[in-house]
């Protein structure tokens, strides 16, 4: 699947308050949460990012809190993938089970830019940048996550395979 | 080749002999937490997923602690999923207002999260519970409504870095000196998807309160899980109050580790972290005069009676500085009764405090002491990003209670050495 957009660059340790301030976790509809993506981190991004653009941003994004509501409000907000050098733990986890696609790439964070124009291959990983005719290959998806992704997230995932067989 | 104690509690929990890190696993948990931001949202999933009833009615928990007591009509409706949900499932570990603490303090007092469980909970702070010798870790609300669901949860076995800590610790320096230090020297991601197992002889006479303390700002590095192997002290805290039978593991000696770090304690002073990172720490000589509006004593990192008492001896017949206001929030309700019976509300009253009741309120920036555009606070919480605990423009500053406490009194950062 390729998805095209406009890059939204962000910087490292990206973290969950910063996605989304915890003042607006008393409510839990996506599209309420996405009217409040980013805001303090950069306020242009709410009011501009639109229907298919990409987020990329440096190491260890989506550090902090649990919630959830942090890929829920970028999702709502219409972003259709993000790329990091690095992602926290949770909300790897967390994005692969509620199926926002994320992909990791050191050399596409160095070499994208704000406003780039990119399009990104989520089955192969390859990143080419449209602006500056580079490519970049991104961190193949790991088989497990694959199948989560393939069965629809995580409850997709339980729903098809009650019974898990260990490794 | 030996396992560590992260590796052997997942291991039995698969019922394989031996995992390694790296291998992906699906493991049974023995507790699913979840809290009044989290929960909902895993609520709905369970519901989704035509689900009819949790795994097990005692090992499925909800706590509505943070935005509770309700602070506006939003998160009133939150609370009440919860409610109705605990109400519809007939959960036994429920708790109401008036019975509710925050949730990492609250478990382990009441005897709920033991030594050897594997424990997953919707909050990063879940990973306090590695305290006791649990592998504890927070997870989101999706893998909370998977855990209610089948009594299982993947994992993918984490690699541990071994902290080893030695010799006494100076005047004023507790576990949380230790975890911020520690976050200094290695970053927020320096532990990214591991387990930090914490060693050494500090450790060996560090109480369970700083255990937890530690334990609980694990996440800060960026790690899976925090861990202890239970000892006398564990099995002093644990035995009185356990509600079910535990199993005590320990690292074996030819375990492999990813990395071990040594820290000489008796050079490690007081430490304070500015913003906007937990990683961002300076030595508290170093700190410069950095003037606060307000003082925050208590969060799941430090409101246990041991906090409240170092707070205490610190404020005994002192006051707040003028224009600071100082906000203590015993963690659970048995600490309120304690704190009160033990004499330290008239201490902190004294020191023109106000003494909240338990709740995550100001941590995140929800309600009970919101700071204005350009106000600082410390506080003994265990965040200072960006807006965390109000506007933007607002500043925490991550501290000890002993620091928290003088600095209310001096009006701006310091340490009880400076106080007369």
């Amino acid at each position: 699947m390729k998805l095209k957009g406009n890059v939204w660059k962000f910087g490292s340790n990206i973290n969950t308050d910063a996605i989304i301030p915890a003042r607006y976790l008393n409510v839990i509809d996506p599209e309420e949460l996405a009217g409040h993506c980013m805001e303090d981190e950069n306020p242009q991004f709410v009011k501009e990012a639109k229907e298919g653009d990409i987020i990329v941003a440096g190491t260890n994004f989506g550090c902090g809190s649990s919630r959830e509501h942090a890929p829920i409000a970028i999702k709502a907000k219409g972003i259709s993938c993000v790329i990091a050098k690095s992602f926290a733990r949770i909300f790897y986890r967390n994005a692969f089970n509620m199926g926002l696609p994320i992909l990791e790439s050191a050399d596409a964070t160095d070499g994208i830019q704000n406003g780039h124009e990119i399009e990104v291959d989520l089955v192969s990983g390859e990143i080419i940048n449209k602006t500056t005719g580079k490519n970049y290959k991104a961190s193949p998806v790991p088989p497990f996550m694959q199948k989560i992704i393939d069965d629809g997230g995580l409850m997709g995932y339980i729903a098809k395979r009650r019974v898990f067989r260990n490794e | 080749m030996g396992m560590t104690i992260t590796q052997k509690i997942l291991a039995d929990h698969t019922d394989l002999k031996f995992v390694r890190p790296g291998q992906l696993l699906n493991a049974r948990v023995d507790i699913v937490l979840g809290n009044d931001i989290t929960a909902p949202i895993a609520i709905e999933q369970f519901k989704k997923a035509n689900a009819k009833t949790v795994f097990d009615k005692q090992r499925v928990i909800m706590i509505p602690d943070h935005f509770a007591p309700n602070k506006d009509i939003k998160s009133a409706e939150q609370c009440r999923i919860l409610e109705n949900f605990a109400k519809q499932q007939k959960l036994t570990n429920y708790f109401e207002v008036g019975e509710m603490g925050i949730e990492h303090a609250l478990l382990p007092e009441q005897g709920l999260v033991l030594p050897g469980d594997v424990i997953v909970g919707g909050d990063s702070h879940t990973c306090t519970y590695g305290a006791l010798g649990a592998f504890s870790t927070g997870v989101g609300s999706t893998d909370v409504a998977a855990a209610m669901i089948t009594g299982e949860l993947w994992f993918k076995v984490p690699e541990t870095i071994k902290f080893i800590y030695c010799g006494n610790l100076n005047p004023w320096v507790t576990g949380k000196d230790l975890i911020l230090y520690t976050i200094g020297d290695i970053g927020v991601d320096g532990a990214l998807y591991k387990a930090m197992e914490f060693t050494g002889e500090t450790i060996d006479s560090l109480p369970m309160s700083g255990r937890l303390t530690m334990a609980n700002m694990a996440i800060e590095a960026g790690a899976k899980n925090g861990i202890f192997i239970p000892d006398e002290t564990t099995e002093k805290f644990i035995k009185s109050i356990a509600k079910r039978s535990y199993k005590y593991y320990k690292s074996d000696a030819n375990a492999s580790y990813s990395d071990i770090k040594e820290y000489d304690v008796s050079r490690i002073e007081p430490q304070v972290a500015f913003p906007s990172l937990p990683s961002n720490t300076k030595s508290i000589n170093d700190v410069g005069h950095v003037k606060i509006d307000q003082s925050v004593i208590g969060s799941c990192t430090n409101g246990r009676l041991d906090d409240l008492r170092l707070a205490a001896k610190v404020l005994d017949g002192k006051k707040a500085a003028p224009y600071v206001r100082l906000i203590i929030i015993p963690a659970t309700q048995q600490i309120y009764r304690q704190a009160m019976r033990e004499g330290l509300f008239e201490i902190f009253l004294d020191a023109k405090a106000v003494i909240s009741t338990p709740t995550c309120g100001p941590c995140l920036g929800g309600y009970m002491g919101v700071l204005a555009s350009g106000e600082r606070a410390i506080a003994t919480t265990n965040r200072n990003f960006t807006g965390r605990m109000g506007h933007p423009k607002s500043e925490v500053y991550l501290a000890n209670p002993a620091i928290a406490a003088a600095s209310a009194v001096l009006g701006r950062i310091g340490s009880p050495e400076e106080l007369d």
